[in-house]
């Protein structure tokens, strides 16, 4: 598109960066201003400078989190990612089977976060639960409310159950996107599955696929609903994630300023992972 | 090589046709020989990219078979049948080298890695791509990507036949003729079958040896280049071959001939019978631009018409007449004498060619 | 060098791989219908539970119900704690559709057809906040609404859910907008049309399929969120997400009603995937979610 160059386009603009700085900005301000300073009430505060920020990070309970959190992220990303792409690769190309899958394998993306963690935190139960009582059935020592196993393996089958459908659509329009001609030809030149999977469905959902790895890290590390309704971040602390510990301190606890400082670090890395984002994207659009 | 049999073939895309309006093909007998170069002609929804896929095996035909050196290969598919083809928009693989995609096809053969190193070699010689074996392919020109897709059909030794679906169209136009001829020189080489389809009649006439020009879902007519100039077989031959394309003038009988208002035409015996015993009303008479008689003055057998317009082609012109409310086209060479506002045309015998319901009627002399 | 081609074996000697063919094709069905079970099997479990009484739950495991029953829906139709949060849910999800697309529609077009000073930038930092973990708003947004006299209100929630979804619906619309030449717009103006004009007759037309997707993704991101929802409202305008963690009764939760109220909160999902199902596939497809 040949853009025209005018500056009276900030005129549209206007309303959605009028709405995000309210909506942003102001608040980010507050955080910033509060994670430097020590609050004892309405009128006592105390410029603190950077001494926040040091104790956060040498807080044993921020960092065991932030391992926590990094490990889920992994473990979800290896799960979901090549698992996605195989349910891609095995959904109808057309018809009525087609949009049946599509709707289908789209509804445990609308439930809302806390219903998904109900229904896995019933499903697993031993006594009303079909998953957990299952397992005990044929002899499998579970619980995941006491074994902090359990409680991992079922945060993360909880959320592959949510949020590969997310993957695999974006792998399946991605797929889509493919000729014909393409799987004709490797037809005639008698390539094996694998090597149309190697050498022209993979490459043509690099692009698709970036943006999957990314969208996942990111929601996954931001990730709060599901396993605190699910495990309630137990037991003990073994399942809680960055969000929880994080808003553990903000409200539960009111420790505004070190909770400022805090969320200004969790924002930060999910910042460097933006910026990440976006220049493979643009690298990504320059090479085509 | 294989000789490719069209049997009784035809094709619906409707699951429950009626009319030969639901037909892609309609019933043809047709027979590729072995090793010949062949131009599928037509304009864009005549049906030649539907015939091309019944060939190769990417579309199974709802009726009738397909034959290749006598067995029905219906239901094999394009890998089965050792067809290779050529599609009209570049189909390389992104991730791979030049080399590694000539060399894709054999390797999934499980051909031996010095065999397959000779023949890559062999093949991009040919193609004029030896200096780019170990680019990657997406950074090709376009021309360049297409190369390396014939090259992968031509690096198999058991090929039976090559297609090609309007290959030239996203090459630029000044490559397309080095292109044309670097496909003619393949073709004298190796003497693999090739089918090439196109809408374009000039690519048609330079690559092969024989044109099947195709028309509403028929081949209309099979033959050399010169064949379809010279003898028309349809009317529709007559206008789609040749630029300008044939004139024609409705017609109806007459005496010793047929008439058009009120001027009439001779004909020769053989044809007037064969006129005098069939019914139809659907009668024309077309001959060529280039082989209409003009002349300055009026002689015998000679029609008066006036000039519309002259087009100066350089080595040649076109003029525009006007004839008892037709209009015909006549081509003159440059060193001819130009008429001004009134000619005289006049028809040649031999190649003045009649036509009922729009087919060609040929004399026993002939 | 004129090679000569040794004549071939026409059919080769690859077995007609036919009988592979159809096996990959099962294959492929039997993968894909096993997934969507393990997709579908803790939803059934969930229904089945909704029309269970609390006692058979609670008595013992059964795969359908001995006693189906109606009556946790009956409570939640019937009993205004329950089905406002329906209603708060459903109207500060479509304000926040609302809001998004009209904020976002100049935006995107802005995008799409101009350079301006900053736009880079500018867009770079809407994407950001896309990402931003709502956690980190929790306090100051309590704070800033609180401070606006918005607390408790719908309002409240769209506009903070707004944060997340306007970026996402800028990205879509400007990736679909991109898509219709620039010519329709000169076009438009030759013809006489005043901008407005051209913008709501014309050219919001031709990118239906991509106000069909931002709708959706907005509508997907507001209905499931729940700690934002939950921080900025009390009482007014609680929503059915918010009702539903807290239900503890003195006799231990409800479970029955608990699982009718999650069966319910599906419903809508439904029936939007099914009104936007043809244009989600090309939102998707343009690979910006």
């Amino acid at each position: 598109m040949n853009k025209v160059e005018n500056n009276k386009a900030w005129w549209l603009v206007l309303p959605v960066v009028l709405l995000v700085a309210f909506s942003a900005v102001v608040p980010l301000m507050t955080v910033v201003n509060y994670s430097v300073q020590d609050i004892f009430d309405v009128n006592t505060a105390y410029f603190v400078g950077a001494e926040w920020y040091r104790e956060i990070l040498q807080d044993p309970r921020l960092q065991d989190s932030l391992m926590r959190q990094f490990i889920f992220s992994f473990f979800v990303l290896l799960i979901e990612i090549p698992l996605g792409i195989a349910v891609a690769l095995m959904m109808p190309t057309k018809g009525r089977g087609a949009s049946l899958c599509l709707i289908l394998l789209a509804i445990p993306l609308l439930i809302p976060l806390n219903v998904v963690g109900t229904i896995w935190q019933v499903f697993g139960r031993t006594d009303i639960g079909l998953f957990g009582w299952a397992l005990t059935s044929i002899g499998v020592d579970y619980n995941y409310a006491s074994n902090p196993i359990d409680a991992w393996f079922t945060v993360l089958l909880m959320d592959v159950w949510h949020w590969t459908s997310l993957v695999a659509l974006l792998c399946y329009s991605g797929l889509r996107a493919i000729p014909d001609a393409y799987y004709q030809a490797a037809s005639i030149d008698r390539a094996s599955g694998w090597a149309i999977f190697r050498y022209i469905q993979l490459p043509k959902l690099q692009s698709v696929l970036v943006i999957g790895v990314l969208l996942r890290f990111m929601d996954s590390f931001m990730i709060y609903t599901e396993p605190f309704v699910l495990t309630g971040g137990g037991p003990g602390n073994s399942t809680t994630f960055l969000s929880q510990t994080l808003t553990q301190m903000a409200i539960g606890q009111f420790d505004v300023g070190p909770a400022a400082a805090f969320s200004l670090i969790y924002f930060l890395i999910v910042l460097l992972v933006s910026w990440l984002f976006f220049t493979t994207i643009s690298h990504l659009d320059k090479a085509k | 090589m294989a000789e490719i049999h069209l049997k009784t073939l035809a094709h619906s895309y409707s699951a429950q046709p009626n009319s030969p309006a639901d037909y892609a093909i309609r019933e043809m007998d047709h027979v590729w020989d072995q090793g010949g170069a062949y131009a599928l002609l037509g304009p864009s929804g005549c049906g030649k990219s539907t015939l091309l896929n019944i060939i190769s095996g990417l579309l199974s035909p709802s009726e009738g078979d397909v034959l290749f050196d006598g067995q029905r290969v219906n239901d094999l598919t394009p890998a089965e049948r050792n067809i290779a083809q050529v599609f009209q928009f570049p189909v390389i693989y992104d991730s791979m080298t030049v080399f590694d995609n000539l060399a894709f096809p054999l390797r999934n053969m499980k051909m031996q890695e010095s065999k397959v190193q000779k023949k890559v070699l062999e093949i991009a010689e040919i193609l004029e791509l030896q200096d780019l074996l170990q680019n990657k392919a997406k950074n090709l020109t376009a021309d360049e990507k297409q190369k390396v897709s014939m090259g992968r059909g031509l690096v198999r030794d058991d090929v039976s036949a090559i297609l090609f679906d309007e290959p030239l169209t996203v090459i630029d136009p000044h490559l397309k003729w080095k292109l044309r001829r670097k496909l003619k020189q393949i073709h004298e080489q190796f003497n693999i079958t090739m089918v090439y389809v196109t809408h374009d009649q000039l690519e048609a006439a330079t690559f092969a040896d024989k044109i099947a020009l195709m028309y509403g879902g028929q081949i209309v007519q099979f033959g050399t280049p010169r064949e379809l100039f010279e003898k028309p077989n349809h009317t529709f031959v007559g206008y789609f071959i040749g630029s300008p394309g044939m004139n024609f003038i409705e017609v109806s009988r007459s005496d010793g001939g047929v008439e058009f208002d009120g001027l009439t035409a001779p004909l020769d015996a053989d044809l007037l019978d064969f006129l005098a015993q069939i019914p139809s009303n659907n009668l024309k008479i077309g001959i060529r631009p280039e082989f209409v008689h003009v002349s300055v003055e009026s002689i015998t057998g000679s029609y008066e018409c006036d000039v519309t317009h002259i087009e100066d082609l350089g080595t040649y012109k076109i003029l525009t007449l006007e004839l008892a409310g037709n209009v015909l086209k006549a081509r003159l060479d440059e060193d001819q004498q130009v008429p001004n506002n009134k000619a005289y045309v006049s028809f040649p015998k031999q190649w003045l060619k009649l036509y009922v319901d729009e087919y060609l009627v040929e004399g026993d002399s002939k | 060098m004129t090679a000569r081609m040794k004549k071939p074996s026409v059919l080769g000697t690859y077995s007609t791989s036919k009988k592979s063919k159809i096996d990959t094709k099962t294959k492929k069905k039997i993968g894909i219908s096993a997934y969507i079970f393990f997709v579908l099997l803790p939803i059934y479990w969930l229904l089945n539970m909704s029309f269970k009484s609390n006692e058979e739950i609670l008595g013992g495991l059964t795969f359908w119900p001995s006693n189906f029953t109606f009556d946790n829906y009956a409570v939640i139709f019937t009993d205004p704690t329950w089905y406002m949060g329906y209603v708060n849910s459903m109207i500060y999800v479509s304000m926040n559709m609302i809001i998004t697309l009209l904020v976002a529609l100049p935006a995107a077009y802005a995008f799409s057809r101009y350079k301006f000073t900053g736009d880079k930038h500018l867009f770079f930092w809407l994407l950001t906040n896309r990402m931003a973990p709502p956690a980190v708003f929790l306090l100051p947004f309590f704070q800033l609404y609180s401070s606006v006299g918005l607390f408790d209100t719908h309002l409240a929630v769209a506009l903070a859910h707004c944060l997340f979804s306007v970026p996402l619906a800028v990205w879509i619309l400007e990736g679909f907008m991109s898509g219709v030449p620039r010519e329709i717009d000169e076009t438009a103006y030759i013809d006489g049309y005043s901008f407005h004009k051209f913008f709501v007759k014309i050219f919001l037309p031709m990118i239906g399929s991509g106000i069909g997707v931002t709708a959706f993704f907005s509508f997907m991101f507001s209905w499931v969120e729940l700690l934002l929802a939950r921080t900025l409202t009390s009482v007014e305008a609680k929503p059915i997400a918010a009702i539903m963690t807290r239900t503890v009764g003195a006799s231990g939760i409800d479970w029955g009603v608990l699982a009718a109220a999650g069966v319910l909160t599906i419903i809508p999902g439904l029936l939007v995937i099914w009104f936007v199902r043809n244009h989600v596939a090309k939102g998707f497809a343009l690979g910006r979610v």
